[in-house]
């Protein structure tokens, strides 16, 4: 069973999340916590030194950490992106897919369940900046730049 | 229409096996039900008042005969023999079994079927003009903009956990046939400067509070679709409320920041989606388009249609409509035979419909949001065999648009979440007007039933429409009146305190016989409410 | 009185807590009284009950009778489709 899962190579990040209000006053912290109704755009002007955003799920129904992981990602933020809290087995493909690369859930995964769940589905409809080609990229090889 | 290629079946397939393993974590004790909720409402599996009741897509309402088929067979195996169409153009079965789901889902797979996303907190079933392809007034056909939206909303990764559901209709006519102005977000598609591109619409729906959808964007071409409609979606997904339940749909958020602030925010985030290349290329929506071409049609066909039988003539002049191609007709198909169950197609029925869709109408089928079927490629010559067997199997009744083509939600008979019951005020409506000469007299009315609240049935769009509620346990009906989901959209006015269920229709049998007393010439019902007002059918009601 | 009903996991039936089991038909249904709680959350995570509820209901002459309309719909059957119902003889509207 996980407790912890990372997609990353390297050591997980080790250093204390602050919150984002304490983040944006600070000029030494290099990890925070988002919670979800905060502003994941808050934190594009410090990306460069942060190596952990961590995204509170209290609820897994919450779905606005999807955005502020994806929002991240698109900005150019290279770091560990963990979510954290209400994560199950079957939110992981789509978490991934918004570019979050670790995960800390409430209660620990099941490994196997996990590898079945992320290897499901050999193709997507959408393009996010997972790097995973869409079925629309399949179908018009010649038509798609990068 | 659309078939699916390589890409799309391996995703549909590998949905019903993670579906299956899901189910097996449930039955296993794996999961709570509360874990499983979510996952199973996005596969279409809900419980409801006697049982789980599955909900199958049917993307835009199109089908070919042999996915109709197989509806009839899910029906004869798996349920009780019988299905329900719905207001969003799918089909409910109200008797599934959990340890069943997997392979009916498995079984629609092999006809390209699912039941992906018709529910949850996620992006519905694409709806659409149930004439799309057929009808003289559209600018292009919308249904292969839909399909490019179908497969962009499919297992959306930011999406999937919404504030709340989210409904698009796509259109493309002035006309709007599918109630396009009350849903979360409704596409038009227009011309400008020869080019076909997206009006939106965002912020329409029914529910505890009725809006209909400001415009937010006037054109959007078919190259920037899908950066529009993802930030059209982010925008949602991150501001709109979470704290409660009745107030979680966007067209509360819209209200609330207002059109000019949501079309604002929606600009920002389309300019940074535009920078991220998550549209795809033209070739793509050209690719789909391909499977909407206009069929084969014959040419140099007669356009002289036999009416010596009465009956028959009856049923040409009510439901059947012009077709751009000369020699060809649309046929409308009622679900609702006068005491019959509004929607509702048995197996035997729903078998027929698969035949005749593959003999008469070029293999293609459609379902209305007003629960009815259309078969859109009807030779004229063939419309007398085609209505002599539908009459045999109750499938001919001659009521298109009249007032006992009724959309009526299931209710309190079937959903849990109901207040009063639906069917029953439906059937006693019918039985009331049944008279076929009096229901032609009365003209187009369109009435609208709902159980509850949550208006599945549609009640804030209709000429006439009936909300039932729980009064101290007892079954009480509002009636409104005014209401319409065309492109003269308006939401209904209660006319006053509620009825029981014989008092609401002695109210009805009020209302209409003061709109037949003071109509003027040419004048629908919701003409002749338009321009007298509220009062005088008030004072009719409650005197 | 209190009765408890929910749905079989499984087959989606609804069922009624008997007082030592499940029954498909009200007419059996016990009051679970002050043990409803821990009545639904033992037979839950024992798999024997799925979206378990309680119910109030009244003592009749024909068996316990739930007092709000849904419920008795629930117990009896679609109105509208008595070839489908479980059983027809529950009245639907409270007398």
């Amino acid at each position: 069973m996980a407790e912890f899962l990372s997609f990353r190579t390297g050591e997980a990040a080790q250093e204390p999340a602050v919150t984002v209000e304490a983040f944006t006053g600070q000029t030494n912290a290099t990890a925070v916590r988002i919670e979800p109704g905060e502003d994941a755009r808050a934190l594009l002007p410090h990306i460069d030194r942060l190596s952990l955003v961590e995204v509170n799920f209290p609820a897994f129904g919450d779905g606005r950490g999807y955005s502020a992981a994806r929002i991240l990602r698109e900005a150019g933020y290279e770091g560990e992106l963990r979510a954290v809290g209400d994560v199950l087995v079957d939110q992981l493909t789509a978490m991934r897919r918004c570019g979050f690369d670790a995960f800390k859930p409430n209660h620990p995964l099941d490994d196997a369940v996990v590898k079945t769940s992320l290897e499901r589905y050999d193709d997507v409809y959408q393009k996010t900046i997972d790097g995973r080609p869409p079925v629309w990229a399949k179908r018009h090889p010649e038509k798609v730049n990068g | 229409m659309y078939r699916y290629d390589q890409y799309d079946q391996e995703i549909v397939d590998a949905r019903v096996e993670e579906f299956r393993d899901q189910a097996r974590r449930r039955l296993a004790g794996e999961m709570t039900e509360d874990q499983f909720k979510p996952l199973r409402l996005m596969n279409g599996l809900y419980l409801q008042l006697h049982a789980y009741m599955l909900r199958v897509a049917v993307p835009y309402g199109t089908m070919s005969g042999k996915q109709m088929r197989m509806l009839g067979h899910i029906a004869r195996k798996y349920d009780k023999g019988y299905g329900h169409f719905t207001t969003r153009q799918n089909i409910q079965y109200n008797w599934i079994k959990l340890e069943d789901a997997a392979d009916i889902l498995a079984e629609l797979a092999t006809v390209e079927m699912h039941a992906i996303q018709t529910s949850g907190n996620c992006i519905r079933n694409i709806s659409s003009d149930q004439y799309a392809g057929a009808a003289a007034d559209e600018i292009a056909d919308p249904r292969p903009w839909a399909e490019l939206l179908r497969q962009w909303s499919t297992f959306h990764p930011e999406f999937t956990y919404l504030p709340r559901k989210f409904k698009i209709a796509v259109i493309a006519s002035a006309e709007d046939r599918a109630a396009m102005r009350l849903h979360d977000i409704g596409i038009e598609l227009v011309k400008r400067d020869g080019k076909v591109g997206a009006k939106f619409f965002v912020g329409g729906g029914m529910g505890r509070t009725p809006m209909i959808a400001p415009e937010i964007k006037d054109f959007v071409p078919e190259e920037e679709l899908i950066s529009y409609a993802e930030a059209c979606l982010r925008v949602y997904n991150r501001y709109g409320r979470r704290d409660n339940k009745y107030k979680a749909r966007i067209k509360i958020l819209v209200h609330e920041i207002g059109a000019d602030e949501y079309r604002r925010q929606v600009e920002e985030e389309f300019a940074h989606m535009k920078t991220l290349g998550i549209d795809p290329p033209v070739a793509e929506l050209a690719r789909i388009r391909t499977y909407f071409a206009d069929p084969a049609y014959e040419t140099g066909l007669s356009d002289a249609v036999d009416r010596s039988d009465p009956d028959f003539a009856l049923w040409l002049d009510q439901n059947v409509v012009t077709h751009k191609q000369p020699g060809y007709a649309i046929v409308n198909i009622s679900l609702k035979p006068v005491g019959g169950i509004p929607g509702d197609a048995s197996a035997d029925q729903i078998e027929l419909i698969a035949d005749l869709t593959e003999r008469y109408s070029l293999d293609e089928v459609r379902v209305t949001h007003a629960q009815n079927i259309v078969l859109p490629y009807v030779k004229k010559a063939d419309l007398y065999a085609l209505w002599q067997q539908l009459d045999e199997a109750g499938l001919g009744e001659s009521n298109l648009n009249l007032i006992t083509d009724m959309i009526a939600c299931p209710g309190l008979d079937y959903c849990s979440l109901a207040n009063a019951r639906a069917i029953p005020v439906a059937q006693k409506i019918a039985d009331r007007f049944a008279d076929p000469a009096r229901q032609r007299d009365l003209g187009e009315l369109k009435l609208k039933i709902s159980g509850c609240i949550n208006a599945c049935g549609h009640h804030h769009a209709g000429h006439i429409g009936i909300l039932g509620v729980d009064r101290k346990g007892v079954e009480n009906y509002q009636l409104l009146l005014g209401g319409s989901g065309a492109e003269d959209a308006s939401i209904g006015t209660i006319t006053g305190p509620g009825f029981g269920e014989d008092g609401v229709v002695d109210a009805i049998e009020k209302v209409t016989n003061l709109y037949v007393a003071e109509r003027q010439e040419g004048e629908r019902f919701l003409d002749t409410y338009r321009r007298l007002g509220m009062k005088p059918f008030k004072e009719a009601i409650y005197g | 009185m209190i009765l408890l009903t929910g749905n079989d996991l499984a087959s989606g039936d609804v069922i009624w807590w008997t007082g030592s089991g499940w029954s498909r038909h009200v007419g059996e249904a016990a009051d679970a009284g002050s043990e409803a709680d821990a009545i639904l959350a033992r037979e839950s995570a024992a798999l024997k009950v799925n979206a378990g509820y309680s119910v109030e209901a009244e003592a009749t002459a024909s068996g316990p009778l739930p007092l709000h309309i849904k419920e008795r719909i629930r117990a009896s059957g679609p109105t509208v489709r008595a070839d489908l119902a479980i059983n027809t003889a529950i009245p639907i509207v409270r007398a």
